[in-house]
């Protein structure tokens, strides 16, 4: 399965403007209680953090668990002051971590 | 002559467990006990007790949406506004799900700043079976608000959450 992460941000905005952030990535979010076609446990392998920032500052945060579906998805706003660059990261039960980065020019 | 629901099964379950472990067996080969226990709404509002410190819980400035009725339980689409100017002295500083019906009953908590301008989240979460979902938002000055919102899920439409 594919594990980018897709993020929609605008490339530009006003100042003080409040923009929409959509985030998703691919990944299966294995809650560990299903079983294979071998009759074997699938191990657990979740997305359990998300954390946004802009120039080095939480913007927004998660904390997910089993609930959350296949493919986590997230929706939320920021309001921009200046330009600047968004750092998404999303945190996998084994360790690994998804980045992406957005640049957005403020006017 | 009645309709056996998912409670009924869950009672004579119990009432199997309870007279032998001949009838559980018979159960577990059917496939009717899960890995997991079933949670339950008391479990919820343990765990809600838990989130929040035990603080008491106001109605209102939640808004949480959903659908009325799907068909894919595991893909459901939910919507949680909570009414706040999100400036520096006044803001919404979490928000947590809690699927009361679900294997796991916490389904998420998402963390919010002033620098967030609104106070809203989308995304998507599993569900078991029909059931409220409920959104607990913790304000800036420590008071705590409860939304509530429900789906159907149609039959068979349930998944692993």
């Amino acid at each position: 399965m594919l594990k980018q992460p897709l993020v929609k941000v605008p490339g530009s905005a006003g100042k003080g403007e409040i923009i929409s952030i959509k985030t998703k990535l691919r990944h299966p979010m294995e809650t560990g209680w299903r079983d294979n076609a071998l009759g074997q446990k699938v191990p657990r392998n979740r997305i359990n953090k998300f954390i946004c920032s802009f120039n080095g500052k939480d913007v927004f945060s998660a904390d997910l668990h089993s609930g959350i579906s296949t493919d986590p998805y997230l929706m939320f706003n920021a309001r921009v002051s200046e330009s600047g660059t968004f750092r998404f990261i999303w945190y996998e039960d084994g360790g690994r971590e998804y980045v992406k980065h957005w640049n957005i020019e403020v006017s | 002559m009645t309709r056996m629901t998912l409670d009924t099964i869950k009672l004579t379950r119990r009432q199997a467990l309870a007279a032998g472990s001949g009838a559980a067996l018979a159960l577990a080969v059917q496939g009717f006990i899960p890995d997991a226990a079933w949670a339950s709404p008391t479990d919820a509002k343990e765990m809600l007790t838990n989130l929040t410190g035990g603080a008491l819980l106001k109605k209102g400035r939640v808004h949480v949406t959903l659908p009325r009725i799907t068909d894919k339980g595991p893909f459901t689409r939910i919507t949680v506004a909570v009414d706040s100017p999100m400036t520096d002295g006044d803001f919404v500083k979490a928000v947590h799900l809690v699927a009361e019906r679900n294997t796991v009953p916490e389904v998420a908590s998402f963390f919010f700043t002033p620098m967030n301008g609104k106070a809203e989240i989308t995304t998507r979460i599993r569900l078991k079976k029909t059931q409220i979902i409920v959104a607990v938002a913790e304000m800036s000055d420590d008071t705590i608000y409860i939304g509530k919102g429900r789906t159907k899920v149609s039959r068979g439409g349930g998944g692993c959450g």
